[in-house]
Formats: C-alpha cells, sequence, structure tokens
C-alpha cells in the first residue's frame, strides 16, 4: 500500500508519522537523535512503520472471534515482546562489541578479567530482561540507550565488586561501544522478529494455542504487505543533514503550521516549544503560515533549560512540571538564562525558600518568554494550540494558560498528548499533497519493505 | 529509501574563482590606493585624519590635503577577511566589555597589535581624530578610547538627532557653526593649509554627480528583475562614496562606469551579478533593514541567491548619507549642505521616520517581505527594530523576518541558525505566493 | 535654620518612619503619589523622564510635577517588554515599556526621554508609536561647551521645551516663574549635598539604601516637600544612635541609567563597604553649583549645564588631560578608599567608559574591582563575595 512519510529531526527526539493515500495516520515512531542524523530518520522511520503494521494488525484481527474481548490486552503483549526481541537483538550486539573494544592494548592484564566480567554482565542482563518489558514494568524510556545504559550501569558495578575489577574499565568500554550499536540497524527482517515475539505472546495466552492458526494468518498477511514509501518529507532543525533532495525538505514551521491545522483545523495561532528553540506560528485557515518568530539568538526558555533545571535540582525532566504545580507561593524567577538560572536557583533554595514554588517560578518565566515571541509573531488568535515536548509539562501549561487570560481573554486552547509528532504530521501531509500534483513536488519513486 | 530523496545534497562551496566587473576592479584600485596612501603619509609628513562613515566632511577634509582613515572601514575588511575575531579578543583581553560594540573593539585591537591595516599595510598615526557624532552615540567613546593611545587633537563634531523627523534651524546653525568656527580653524591649524571654500565648492560639484548617479543605480532596483542587489551588491556601491572619495572625479568616474554596466544589465533583463556569476530566477524581492554581517559575508549572501531572494532596497546603504529622497552636496551653500548631510544620514533619523522610509520602500520597489538582520554591536540600529518590523508589517501587509547575527564578531554568526530562519522564511513567502496565485 | 526648632517641628518623623514612606514609594510601581497630586491639583499637568538629566526646572515652572522613571526594577514582571527587545539590549526600556502598556504611565502627560545613549535615543522613537496621545521629547544636550555655539543650540532646546510645556499647560511660562523653581532646586540640590556630606561623614547614620530611597522619593514628590523630607531625616537620624561597623569606603560608578536592585545596594554594605559617593540619580547633582537667580533663566541654565555640571559616561570629555578626573575628585573629596564599577550589562555608556576611568584611577593608585548587574539581578551572592573580598583586600592595603 502507498504510504506518505513525515519525518521530524529535532534536537532530543526523531519523529515519524506515516499517512495513507486518505490522510489517515497509520503509525508514528520516535527515538533519540544521534550523532548520526541518517541513522536517527531511519530508525524513527522503521519505528512508524512498525506502529503502521500493529494498526494494521489490530484491524485485520479485529475480526478473530478468538480474540473477542482480549484484543487489547493481546497487542499489548505483542508489543512488549516484540519490544523484548528488539531489546535482546541489540544487547547482543552490545556485548559483541564491548568484548571488541575489551582489547589488551588498552586494559593489559586486566583484559582477560574484563571479558569474564562483560560476559558475567550481560549473561545478567539477558537473564532479567524479560522482566524489564513485563506488564506494568515501569520504563525509564523506551529508547535501548536508556533501558540498557541504566541497567548496565547497575549491574556492570555490583559484577565488577564482585570479581574485584575496576568498575572504570567496565564503564569505559560501555562507553566506547554505545555509539556505534546506536547508530547501527538492524539487518534482520522486521517479520523474523515479529514472528519471535508471536511466540512469545502465545506462551503468555496459552489459551488461544487452538486458535493459533487464525491469529497467524491474518498477522501474515500484513506483515506480506509491501508499505511502499510513496513520497517521503523531511523537516526539523536537522533537516539540512538529512540526504533528501531540496524538494523533499520543508521547513519545521510550514511543518508545524500544517500540523497543528490537520490535528485542530481552527487553528490560528501556534505555539511549539521544543529542546532547542521556541517557535509561534500564525496560520489561515488553511494551515498556511501568515507569519512565525522564533526566539532569538538566546536560547533562554526553551525545553533545554528545563532539563537544565532538572540537572541542577537532580531530579528527572518529568517530575519537575508535577513537583511545581504543588506550589502554593508565588515566586518570580529573573532569570530564564540558563548560566545564571543554576546560580539564582540555589540563591533562592539557600533563603529557604520552597523547591515547588521555585519550580513554579521558573516555569512561569519560561512561558513569559514564550509569550514575547508569540507576541512578536503577531499575538495569540483563536484558537490556540501548543505543541513540543514542553506541552506535555503540566506546570508549563498551567503557566500559558494564566498567561493567555489574563492577556488574551478567554480563548481555546488545544493540546493533543501527541503534539510532540506536529511537525511530522505536517511533513506527512505535505508528502501527501505532493502526489496529487498541487505542489512543485518531483515525481515519486517507489522502494518497498 | 526512494531515490529522489537519497539524491545527496552536497555541500555547496563558494569558489575561489569571484566574478569581477570593471567597475569592481576599479573599486577595489581605488581602495587599495588608499591604503597606500595612509601607509606612507606618516613618513612622507601628509597629515593623517580618523573619522567615521556618518556625517564624513570628506570635501573638508581634502580641503586641508588630508588622508583619510575610517577605522570602521578598517574594522569590516578586518572583518571580510577573518581578522576581526582575533582583534576582537585582543581588546577583551585588555578590558573591554564583551557586551559592547564590536568594530570598536577590532579597532582597538588592531591598534594593540601594532596597528597593521586589513590589507597588510602599517595604518598611520592620526594627526587629528574628527569625531562626527552623527547617529551613533558609541563613536563618541571609540574616540575618547583612542585617543588614549595617540597624542592628537581631537575634534567633536556634535549632530543633534533629528528626533522629530525633520531639521531644525536650530539644529543646522548649531551644526554650521562648530564647522565654521570650532571645525575649520582647527584643521587648519593641523595641517597647517588655508581653507579655501572655492576648492570645496568644486569637490562638491563633484560629489553631487556622483550622488545622482548613486541614486539611479540604487533605484534600478524598481526594475523586474532588479538588475542589482541593493544590499549585498550595494555595500559595495556605497563604498566609494562613503568613505575617501566623495568629492573625487574618481568617484565621478567609477559611478559613471557603474551605472553604465547596470544599463547594460537592465537592457539584456539580466539580474545582479553575484560572486558566483549571474542570479538565477528572481522569486522573492526583499526590503532589508540593518547592517550587513562582515565574518560571513559571502556565506551570508549565498543563503539569499540560491534561493532566487534579491534584495531590492535597503536602509544600510544609507548610513553615509541619505540621497533618494533628493538631498544632493550643494556647490552654492557648501557648508550647510555639509551640515544637512550629517544630520540627514539614517541612523540619526527618528524610529517614526525610518518606518516611513522602509514602508515607502516595501511599496516603491514591489517587496515580497522585510527582512530584518539585527546584529548585536549596533544599537542605534537595533534597539526597537521589533517595533519597526511590526508596523511595517502592519501598514503593507507583507510579512516579515527577523534574524540576529554581528558586524564583525564571528562569535555571533550562527549559519545554521540564520540559515534555518532565512528557510523558513523564503518557504513561507513561497507558500503564499502560490496560494495567492492559486 | 536654627536646629532647635527644626527639631521641635519634627520630632514625631523617627528615621524608621521617613524610610518606611519612602520605601512605599519607592514600592509603588503604580505611582499613586502621582494621582493624589493630579487629584489635589485639578488640571495639574505630570512629566515622565528618564535618566540622566532634564532641567526640572522648566517643568516645574510650568506647574507640572516631574516624574522621575527608572524602570520596573525587580519587582515588575515583564510580559509585554520583552517582545520590544532583542536579548543583547539592557532592562530598563523594556520594564519602562512594560510600566507604560500596562498602563502604569497613564497619569503622566508626557516623557522627555534625555541623549544618554541609542537605546534610549531609539525609545524616544518607539514611545512616539506606542503613545501616540502623548507629548514626548528626546531632550538632546550639546556635548560641546562653546556659550556662542552650543549655549546658543541649547538655549534654543530649552526655550522649545518651555514654549511645548507652556502649550501643554494652556498659560505661558514666564522668567520670573523660571526664576523661582531655579531657586526651589538650588535648595533641593543643596539640601542633597547636606545629605551626601553626613553620610560621606557618618556613612553608618545615613546608610546608602536610605539615601538612595530618599533620591528615588525625589523622583515622585513634589520638590518643596522632597527638599524637607530631606531636612526631617537629617534630623531624625541625627538624634538616633545607629550601629558602626567596620567597613571601607568605596564609591560607586555606573549606576546612572538602569538602576540597581535595592538587595545590591544594601549587599554592598553588608559585605563591608559604605558607599561615600555615587552617580545614582544625577539628576538631583547635575548641576554642580547654585543656578544664579537673577539675568535670564534659561542662559543661566545653559551655562549651569556647560561649565558647571557633573561628569558621567554620557557626556563627552573634551580633554584628555581630564579623562577620570571628576571621580578622582568625587574619591578624594568623599576620603573614599577604593571604586566599585558597577555597570548594568549591555550599557554601553558605563561598559566603553570603564577602561578610561579604571586608567585613570590606576595611574592615582586607586584601587577598584568592577561587575555588571540588571534591574532585576536575582542573585546576589557573587556581588557580595566580590564586594566582601575587595573590603577585605583594602583593609589589607590599608593597614
Amino acid at each position: 500500500m502507498d504510504c506518505f512519510i513525515g519525518i521530524d529531526l529535532g534536537s532530543t527526539t526523531t519523529k515519524a508519522v506515516v499517512m495513507d493515500q486518505n490522510f489517515q495516520v497509520l503509525g508514528r515512531g520516535i527515538t533519540n537523535s544521534r550523532s548520526n542524523y541518517d541513522v536517527a530518520a531511519e530508525v524513527a522511520k522503521q519505528e512508524a512503520l512498525l506502529n503502521t503494521r500493529f494498526h494494521l494488525f489490530r484491524q485485520s484481527l479485529s475480526s478473530v472471534s478468538a480474540l473477542d474481548g482480549q484484543l487489547d490486552d493481546f497487542l499489548d503483549q505483542l508489543v512488549r515482546d516484540f519490544r523484548l526481541e528488539q531489546f535482546l537483538e541489540q544487547l547482543a550486539d552490545l556485548e559483541r562489541t564491548c568484548i571488541s573494544n575489551a582489547t589488551a592494548d588498552r586494559f593489559g592484564g586486566d583484559t582477560e578479567a574484563l571479558h569474564e566480567a562483560l560476559g558475567e554482565v550481560f549473561r545478567r542482563l539477558t537473564i532479567e530482561a524479560p522482566d524489564q518489558f513485563a506488564p506494568g514494568a515501569q520504563r525509564k524510556s523506551d529508547f535501548f540507550r536508556d533501558i540498557a545504559g541504566s541497567r548496565y550501569l547497575a549491574v556492570g558495578e555490583a559484577v565488577a565488586g564482585e570479581s574485584g575489577l575496576s568498575f572504570d574499565y567496565v564503564l569505559n568500554v560501555y562507553d566506547r561501544s554505545i555509539i556505534d550499536v546506536e547508530n547501527r540497524i538492524s539487518e534482520e527482517t522486521l517479520s523474523d522478529k515479529l514472528m519471535r515475539a508471536l511466540d512469545r505472546t502465545f506462551v503468555a495466552f496459552d489459551d488461544l494455542s487452538a486458535a493459533s492458526h487464525a491469529v497467524r494468518a491474518p498477522v501474515r498477511a500484513v506483515l506480506d504487505t509491501v508499505l511502499a514509501e510513496t513520497y517521503v518529507i523531511g523537516t526539523g532543525y536537522g533537516r539540512a543533514r538529512l540526504p533528501f533532495s531540496k524538494e523533499h525538505i520543508r521547513s519545521e514551521i510550514l511543518c508545524h503550521g500544517l500540523g497543528a491545522h490537520v490535528m485542530y483545523p481552527d487553528t490560528a495561532t501556534v505555539l511549539d516549544i521544543g529542546g532547542q528553540d521556541t517557535k509561534a506560528i500564525q496560520i489561515d485557515g488553511s494551515g498556511i503560515v501568515e507569519n512565525f518568530q522564533m526566539n532569538d539568538r538566546c536560547a533562554a526558555g526553551c525545553g533545554r533549560y528545563l532539563g537544565y533545571i532538572a540537572d541542577e535540582m537532580n531530579l528527572g525532566l518529568h517530575e519537575l512540571g508535577p513537583l511545581a504545580l504543588r506550589s502554593t507561593r508565588k515566586v518570580r524567577i529573573n532569570s530564564t538564562c540558563t548560566v545564571f538560572a543554576g546560580a539564582e536557583l540555589r540563591d533562592r533554595l539557600s533563603l529557604g525558600e520552597a523547591r515547588e514554588d521555585i519550580l513554579a517560578g521558573l516555569h512561569r518565566a519560561i512561558i513569559l518568554r514564550a509569550i514575547s515571541i508569540l507576541s512578536r509573531s503577531g499575538g495569540i488568535r483563536d484558537q490556540f494550540t501548543f505543541t513540543g515536548g514542553v506541552a506535555n509539562n503540566g506546570a508549563a501549561v498551567k503557566a500559558l494558560k494564566q498567561l493567555i487570560k489574563e492577556n488574551y481573554g478567554d480563548l481555546t486552547i488545544n493540546i493533543d498528548p501527541d503534539s510532540i509528532y506536529t511537525g511530522a504530521l505536517g511533513a506527512a501531509t505535505f508528502a501527501r499533497r505532493a502526489t496529487d500534483g498541487d505542489g512543485d513536488e518531483g515525481p515519486a519513486t517507489t522502494t518497498e519493505h | 529509501m526512494n531515490k529522489a530523496a537519497t539524491t545527496a545534497k552536497t555541500a555547496p562551496k563558494v569558489g575561489p574563482d569571484v566574478i569581477k566587473e570593471p567597475s569592481m576592479l576599479k573599486q577595489k584600485a581605488m581602495i587599495d590606493a588608499n591604503f597606500k596612501l595612509l601607509a606612507t603619509a606618516n613618513e612622507e609628513g601628509r597629515k593623517v585624519s580618523s573619522t567615521f562613515v556618518p556625517g564624513n566632511l570628506n570635501e573638508l577634509q581634502m580641503c586641508f590635503d588630508l588622508n583619510c582613515n575610517f577605522p570602521e572601514i578598517n574594522a569590516l575588511q578586518n572583518g571580510m577577511r577573518k581578522k576581526s575575531g582575533r582583534l576582537i579578543m585582543e581588546a577583551e583581553r585588555n578590558g573591554q566589555s564583551e557586551d559592547v560594540c564590536t568594530y570598536v573593539k577590532s579597532d582597538l585591537g588592531m591598534i594593540m597589535q601594532g596597528n597593521i591595516g586589513p590589507t597588510g599595510d602599517k595604518l598611520p598615526d592620526p594627526d587629528v581624530l574628527l569625531l562626527s557624532y552623527t547617529g551613533c552615540f558609541t563613536f563618541m567613546k571609540w574616540f575618547e578610547l583612542v585617543r588614549e593611545k595617540y597624542d592628537c587633537e581631537t575634534i567633536m563634531l556634535h549632530v543633534p538627532y533629528q528626533a522629530d523627523g525633520k531639521i531644525t534651524q536650530n539644529m543646522r546653525d548649531y551644526v554650521v557653526k562648530q564647522l565654521k568656527e570650532e571645525v575649520i580653524p582647527t584643521l587648519e591649524r593641523v595641517s597647517g593649509v588655508k581653507f579655501d571654500i572655492d576648492r570645496l565648492r568644486q569637490y562638491m560639484v563633484e560629489s553631487a554627480k556622483a550622488e545622482d548617479d548613486l541614486v539611479w543605480i540604487l533605484q534600478s532596483a524598481k526594475n523586474t528583475p532588479s538588475p542589482i542587489d541593493a544590499f549585498f551588491g550595494g555595500v559595495y556601491y556605497i563604498g566609494p562614496i562613503f568613505t575617501a572619495f566623495r568629492g573625487t572625479e574618481a568617484a565621478t568616474e567609477y559611478y559613471r562606469t557603474l551605472r553604465g554596466e547596470i544599463e547594460q544589465r537592465l537592457a539584456n533583463g539580466q539580474g545582479p551579478v553575484t560572486p558566483e556569476g549571474n542570479f538565477g530566477k528572481e522569486r522573492f524581492r526583499l526590503v532589508v533593514e540593518g547592517t550587513p554581517n562582515y565574518t560571513n559575508f559571502r556565506e551570508f549572501w549565498k543563503m539569499f541567491y540560491d534561493e532566487g531572494a534579491v534584495v531590492v532596497a535597503s536602509t544600510y546603504t544609507k548610513v553615509g548619507g541619505v540621497y533618494d529622497f533628493g538631498f544632493r552636496h550643494d556647490p552654492d551653500n557648501p557648508i550647510e549642505s555639509l551640515a544637512d548631510y550629517c544630520l540627514g544620514c539614517y541612523t540619526n533619523l527618528s524610529l517614526p521616520a525610518r518606518i516611513r522610509m522602509l514602508t515607502s520602500y516595501m511599496e516603491d520597489y514591489q517587496a515580497d517581505g522585510l527582512l530584518v538582520n539585527s546584529v548585536k554591536s549596533c544599537n542605534s540600529f537595533s534597539a526597537g527594530q521589533l517595533l519597526m518590523l511590526r508596523e511595517i508589517e502592519k501598514r503593507t501587509g507583507k510579512p516579515g523576518a527577523f534574524i540576529e547575527t554581528d558586524l564583525v564578531d564571528p562569535r555571533y554568526f550562527s549559519a545554521a541558525n540564520v540559515k534555518n530562519r532565512l528557510e523558513s522564511y523564503f518557504q513561507m513567502l513561497e507558500q503564499k505566493n502560490a496560494t495567492q496565485a492559486a | 535654620m536654627p536646629l532647635q526648632e527644626t527639631q521641635q517641628e519634627t520630632l514625631k518623623e523617627t528615621v524608621e518612619n521617613i524610610v518606611d514612606r519612602c520605601q512605599a514609594l519607592f514600592d509603588d510601581l503604580d505611582f499613586t503619589v502621582v494621582k493624589e497630586w493630579k487629584a489635589a491639583n485639578p488640571g495639574g499637568k505630570a512629566i515622565g523622564f528618564l535618566p540622566i538629566y532634564v532641567p526640572r526646572e522648566i517643568i516645574h515652572a510650568a506647574g507640572m510635577l516631574p516624574v522621575g522613571i527608572l524602570g520596573g526594577g525587580d519587582q515588575l514582571e515583564v510580559i509585554h517588554g520583552d517582545a520590544y527587545y532583542q536579548s543583547y539590549i539592557c532592562r530598563i526600556p523594556r520594564s519602562t515599556i512594560e510600566l507604560g502598556l500596562t498602563g502604569r504611565l497613564d497619569s503622566l502627560d508626557g516623557m522627555l526621554f534625555p541623549s544618554i545613549c541609542d537605546v534610549i535615543r531609539n525609545l524616544s522613537g518607539m514611545w512616539q508609536l506606542l503613545f501616540k496621545d502623548k507629548y514626548v521629547k528626546y531632550f538632546d544636550v550639546p556635548q560641546t561647551y562653546r556659550d556662542d555655539i552650543a549655549g546658543t543650540f541649547y538655549i534654543h532646546e530649552l526655550q522649545t521645551l518651555r514654549e511645548d510645556l507652556a502649550e501643554l499647560a494652556g498659560r505661558e511660562i514666564t522668567d520670573d516663574d523660571l526664576r523661582r523653581s531655579i531657586a526651589v532646586y538650588n535648595e533641593n540640590r543643596a539640601t542633597i549635598e547636606e545629605l551626601y556630606r553626613l553620610r560621606a561623614g557618618l556613612p553608618w547614620q545615613a546608610p546608602t539604601s536610605e539615601l538612595y530611597l530618599l533620591l528615588r522619593a525625589g523622583m515622585v514628590l513634589p520638590v518643596e516637600e522632597h527638599t524637607q523630607l530631606l531636612r526631617d531625616y537629617m534630623v531624625a537620624t541625627s538624634v538616633e544612635e545607629r550601629p558602626r561597623r567596620d567597613n571601607c569606603r568605596v564609591v560607586v560608578n555606573g549606576v546612572f541609567c538602569e538602576q540597581p536592585p535595592l538587595g545590591l545596594i544594601k549587599s554592598l554594605e553588608m559585605a563591608g563597604c559604605y558607599v561615600v559617593d555615587d552617580d545614582f540619580l544625577l539628576v538631583t547633582r547635575w548641576l554642580l553649583d547654585d543656578v544664579p537667580t537673577d539675568g535670564d533663566p534659561l542662559d543661566n541654565l545653559s551655562k549651569a549645564f556647560l561649565h558647571h555640571s557633573a561628569a558621567t559616561s554620557a557626556k563627552y570629555e573634551p580633554d584628555k588631560a581630564n579623562k577620570g578626573r571628576f571621580l578622582i575628585d568625587q574619591v578624594r573629596n568623599s576620603g573614599a578608599e577604593g571604586v566599585i564599577f558597577a555597570a548594568p550589562s549591555f550599557c554601553d555608556p558605563a561598559l566603553l567608559d570603564r577602561p578610561m576611568l579604571q586608567d585613570a584611577l590606576s595611574r592615582d593608585d586607586i584601587p577598584y574591582t568592577a561587575f555588571k548587574y540588571a534591574e532585576n539581578t536575582g542573585q546576589l551572592q557573587a556581588i557580595r563575595e566580590q564586594a566582601g573580598t575587595f573590603a577585605d583586600s583594602i583593609k589589607l592595603w590599608s593597614a
């Protein structure tokens, strides 16, 4: 089937959206942006195509009576099992890479002990892996680097301690290896991995063993469906580094404008706060951009600022918003400058001000910056759509709503939980439109997966 | 991944072989000659003045046989030759704040490192610092700082600000009196040459001729396609008349030659000349407010001509004199016209006047949009530009764009950032144009 | 005035009362006191002005209230102002615009923008665009000093201001009006000098944080009332025993436009530095001598400006040899032991002037230290530490 794909190469994450002929979103994928932009784009796209397969599984399995009442559970389990298979594959790659990097010229007489320790570390990681993907298991994120990294540190430290080997050695090997592993694309086909995952799922759903064929056949059929990449459009801050020709690239401004319009057709003003920049976009009734402004040279007040604050307070990025929402007292933070914010933070903590109050002040400070960029672009008009990673932060949203109410009155404010995909959605829409011949895009060509 | 998408975009390189027309070669020869003249001035006993571009009194200085050194030109030339970064850091190591104007710091750094000019020729010690305080507060501090290094006279020519959008008789009288009673007597004393007003008149005859041609050249951009780029190309066109050549026959000749070339381009229906040859299809017509960036001048320009964007009018080409609304140096009233010239330079105009000027450019030159290049160094230009942008958007209905760079500090030019914004802007204009056409 | 009599009049005024009142005026970003003055003076107009200097005598002579506008300080949340300025421009214009856009300056009938720098100069044009119904004037002052050239120009500018304000007031401003106003301001300046001398002599009796609040009160109160307030303060503090600290004595330079937060001023004293002279609110001390109250008042104001006014970064120094002289005299006359250069971030005049002033101090063996601030600087720890270290080093030096 024809697929139209948008890829948004952001500074922290890369997102992809797959759309069908009828502008229906089939799948979404996300991965962490990394040193190799091509790989980030490819991984995000593969994730979105995978997500598309699951979308298609759901469609075709919905008519399988054996799954009545447990289709959701079954698919959720299948996703987990697939992730586990993926994880194990990359873990094996990481082990091979670590071993090959643990060479005698670097580690001298400790090399052999290091190899043994690595073998033990990976043995334990492999054994515990299914627990990571068990139902209800909490993972910090779904990116290999994050899951493997945190577990490797914990297990590696234990093994090093037991064997009397320097933990630094174990760490050093990992640091050398992870980037290579992260930047390699799996050579195994999706089908093989998925069929293995399906085997695992059937173990979990042993009552379905009789219906095995009824389930496997439609899954197989979906896997045999060719997902043609009919047209791909890239966007985002890193778009210039995508190996795409010019007609396959759109600015993130156009894509965010159109993406917000597709999500909420009455959108007039869009605010996107991402990791590196803040964008304020004014669009017309068809999603055409009329004006935009981005943060000035000073990147203060972007998502990265929150990351910096989280580090400074020794908190996870996702903990900031909920903590700030517990604030009971208004504290004004004057520095949105990342350089000074840390110092101001420490100053205020030492004065005995409450952490949640300071955090609430910081969120307001960021949103104030956004308000000024919005103002430069022409203000806030009805409806207003807020997108980007920071749109998932409750404290930021609260501050924004309050400031909009105070300065622009009651407006409809749209925030989609999937707003992180706005740019990719716009790009996919451009890709779909390109084949209608209403753009100046080149002829579509097709490759098959 | 499909084939069309994987056609790798190879990083375009700005080739070393720049296309040159006769006028360009002529200009280069003129500027080089002036640097040579300056290099030998001290030894050969010729007197030297240092002065600023806006409100410069070139015709008057020539009456005293002064060789003229322009610190701003040295700074920008050092910027273009990638030398300014290290000079600025030198000045900062010696106590200048990172917050202040980088033209000043580039100049001070150069003086500290032996005052070797951008062309590698030694620059002379000045005999007089002629401080034309026109449109820029920092000029005053600049020459106070430079004065610390030299034992020479400093002349302050205070040019009042046109706050209400007009030159009052009081302002004119004040400048005229300063010229007659302070500037001229001091220059006579420094140079040992007696002032001859007829000589001044004669220079002004030449000034006015060149000014006529300059105006014609800048206004040729009203044509579609425009035969010139009035910002990146314009920077070169203003070179002689904004500096040591206004009032010389060489300048008159230069502008006549240049005009001839542009007449030819116009007749051929050609666009501007770029460093990589002829301009392609004209896709966007822009008005630019603000100064150029000099450290990455050609890289910056390329971001425009690669996209078919031509600048049809700019305010930077008015910093050393606003001629397109009728002002000319006047041989019949030489001192008064010097005063009016100084008072009329672009950065001496009020914000409402600047907005009116830009709005008229947007309309008269049929521009698709306004681009503001806001530079960290120059508050005279930059403070208020965001309001100007908003106001002009409102008056013309055309969208503006805002980018930030610096004059000569390479630390303030982020190519990826600027390109990202420009691309987004051009794509927005394209999308709008396509929608309007549909 | 005999001391006894004054004391009796004002016995009930304590330092605390007076300072509290000044603090309340300082904190009030809505300029309630200006509204009250207008309510009490029907038809009266209020004219705002930015730092460094405007001839308030002319405003006063028109029966109007001059109101000093010094930005929003660290208590104003800037919501709109940042939309107008790039990150490399100082804070005072954004908070001033914020004050304007939020209606806090509605009680002002006009605004004067002195020629401090390009940012404030351009702000005058922004004001023309944003507040079309208000009187707006860029007040250009000469940077050359000959009476027959600069004086003629300046008197003409003063005359224009006089005519503009007369039109706004709906009545003529006579020479006698001007002479009376000059006398009133002479008295105010003399009283402020007295306060400065008191502080230089006994800095613990007139802490700079209090002196600063007293000067700020003068930005919004009618001048006559302000002069009385200053006198009351001096009387009140002279009868109170106040704790003396072993601080060093410094001159603060560079604070003439965007204001440091009050916390910063207090921090200097807490860190061990008594400020014994400064360039806060120069408008109150710009003219160094009494302006004659006979003869042509505009000519007198002009001559005072050209020949007897303070030196600051925004003013051209024609004689290289005199660069830094004024500051060195401040150090000598106040018995200071060093100079603290405090400049607002991105303040071109202060920051470009600083190296020259530092060189002049070095030639005279006067120690100095330097830092930057913003009107909303939120963290003062680093500044406290720097000032403390400076104070310690001075003590070591003089020991």
